[in-house]
């Protein structure tokens, strides 16, 4: 479903990435861990096309990210075809950013309605589903900044749900929470992990999600994947040094 | 012949008040030329690296030469290219234009602190460009400017006086009328002060007010 292939990412001279190479199967639930500043962002931001490679290629169900067929022949990506790739993908961000302007379901209907061409009916019916879903039924009124960040963050949820995404990448979406607030939100993504097909690439701090929300866990660190396995696997017997090392030191926290 | 004549200042009243009603009337068109100019250089100036150059320095240029330049400029250029145009309409071109460069960098700041997840967000449900703009980023940061822009009309208002050099009657274009044909000038200068000052300062207030309402938000 999602494929990086020898992809580098610059920020000036600084490389973030380079020669990163991995797959997601469909469906499949891969967590990223690491050491902070070590690209996890970065990649989300690749799939999310927040951000261009500076070499190599990233595909999503097939389709390349940076390149479109055309009569045969590889040419760079246009401004449509980056919005077609797009719409198969949602993210849902640490900060949440929730549109402060719209009320909750002004949120969960803008773009079914302005990118799906969903009718306003439709939307509201769909948004009000995922609501009941996230367990905020009765908070369509309201506005993001009467909400607390847990609620939030699971409108944020409902809201890349709405465009029936078939990638959902979130990134560290509980460290911006109050702790009491972490466990609820992790519970609503083990459900849905567990009830739809979505291809789940998270990164996240929470190692007890990590190990029982993914299929897979890659230990990424300065821009390289050092360790890819099972979560049975690398929570209980690391390869490596540098893995041990960094999951001692966030147990420990 | 006594300082102040009351009857005499009765007798100019209409003339100075229909006066103001030009002085309003430039005000108020100027300011929407400004408005939407403004809005329109503030996205531009965010566009693709020719245009932001573009605009930058057709900004940069209006803002460092004098209105009064401008405006004898459109009054008696124009016409060399063959638009001939009422003075009182050059005078709303002269004034939109001139505090649209203002207003740009007003509503270029309140962009600015539009933050950037919120773009990253539009981005990421795939909203198009335009309404990126008119749904989540505008919204957020036209609200939050409406002080400054407030201001910047207080100012036009205030300004209007520079356009008798093109023969515009707004009110002190009125008040030389009445001056040139009575030799007074007092009632008509302290009228026209106090009809500016009865205008401007509940609109400073009010423009105080709506600066409060935001910053408690
Ligand atoms: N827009 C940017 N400009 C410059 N450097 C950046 C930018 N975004 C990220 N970086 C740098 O890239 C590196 C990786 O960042 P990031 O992907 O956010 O790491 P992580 O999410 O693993 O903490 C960091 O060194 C960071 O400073
Ligand atoms: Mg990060």
């Amino acid at each position: 479903m999602i494929e990086f292939d020898g992809v580098e990412k610059r920020f000036g001279d600084h490389v973030v990435l380079s020669e990163l190479s991995f797959a997601v199967a469909p469906g499949e639930h891969v967590c990223l861990i690491g050491p902070s500043g070590s690209g996890k962002t970065t990649i989300l931001r690749l799939l999310m096309t927040l951000e261009k490679v500076d070499a190599g290629t990233i595909t999503v169900g097939g389709t390349s990210l940076s390149h479109m067929d055309k009569g045969g022949t590889l040419v760079p990506a246009d401004d449509k075809h980056v919005r077609e790739v797009r719409k198969r993908i949602g993210m849902v961000f640490q900060q949440f950013n929730l549109f402060p302007n719209m009320t909750v379901r002004g949120n969960l209907i803008e773009a079914p309605t302005r990118v799906l061409g969903l009718s306003k009916e439709e939307a509201t019916a769909r948004a009000q589903e995922l609501l009941d879903l996230v367990g905020l039924g009765d908070r369509m009124d309201s506005h993001p900044t009467q909400l607390s960040g847990g609620q939030q963050q699971r409108v944020a949820i409902a809201r890349a749900l709405a465009m029936r995404p078939d990638v959902l990448l979130l990134d560290e979406v509980t460290s911006a929470l109050d702790p009491e607030l972490v466990a609820g939100v992790l519970t609503l993504l083990r459900d849905l992990g567990a009830s739809t097909d979505i291809t789940f690439l998270c990164v996240t701090h929470e190692m007890g999600f990590a190990r029982d929300f993914s299929d897979r866990v890659m230990m990424f660190d300065g821009g390289r994947v050092i360790e890819d396995a099972a979560p049975e696997k690398l929570f209980t017997a690391p390869e490596h040094e540098r893995t041990r090392a960094f999951l001692h030191a966030v147990v420990d926290r | 012949m006594n300082v102040w004549d009351w009857n005499f200042a009765g007798q100019i009243i209409p003339a100075l008040l229909n006066g103001l009603r030009i002085t309003l009337v430039a005000t108020v068109l100027g300011s929407l030329i400004a408005f939407v100019l403004g809005l329109v250089l503030a996205i531009l100036g965010r566009g693709p690296r020719p245009v932001r150059i573009v605009v930058r320095a057709v900004v940069e240029f209006v803002r460092s030469t004098p209105l009064l330049v401008q405006v004898y400029f459109l009054f008696f250029v124009l016409p060399t290219f063959g638009v001939v145009l009422p003075a009182l309409t050059v005078g709303v071109l002269a004034l939109g234009l001139h505090y649209a460069t203002y207003t740009s960098e007003v509503y270029r700041a309140g962009i600015d602190a539009v933050p950037r997840g919120q773009w990253e967000a539009a981005t990421a449900l795939s909203l198009p460009r335009s309404r990126v703009w008119t749904g989540v980023v505008l919204p957020q940061a036209v609200p939050r400017v409406l002080p400054a822009l407030g201001n910047y009309v207080i100012s036009m208002f205030k300004e209007t006086p520079l356009l008798i050099g093109i023969g515009v009657l707004d009110i002190v274009g009125q008040v030389r009328e009445v001056g040139g044909q009575s030799f007074r000038y007092v009632e008509a200068y302290t009228i026209a002060g106090l009809l500016f000052l009865l205008l401007s300062y509940p609109a400073s207030l009010a423009v105080r007010r709506l600066e409060r309402r935001r910053a408690v938000r």
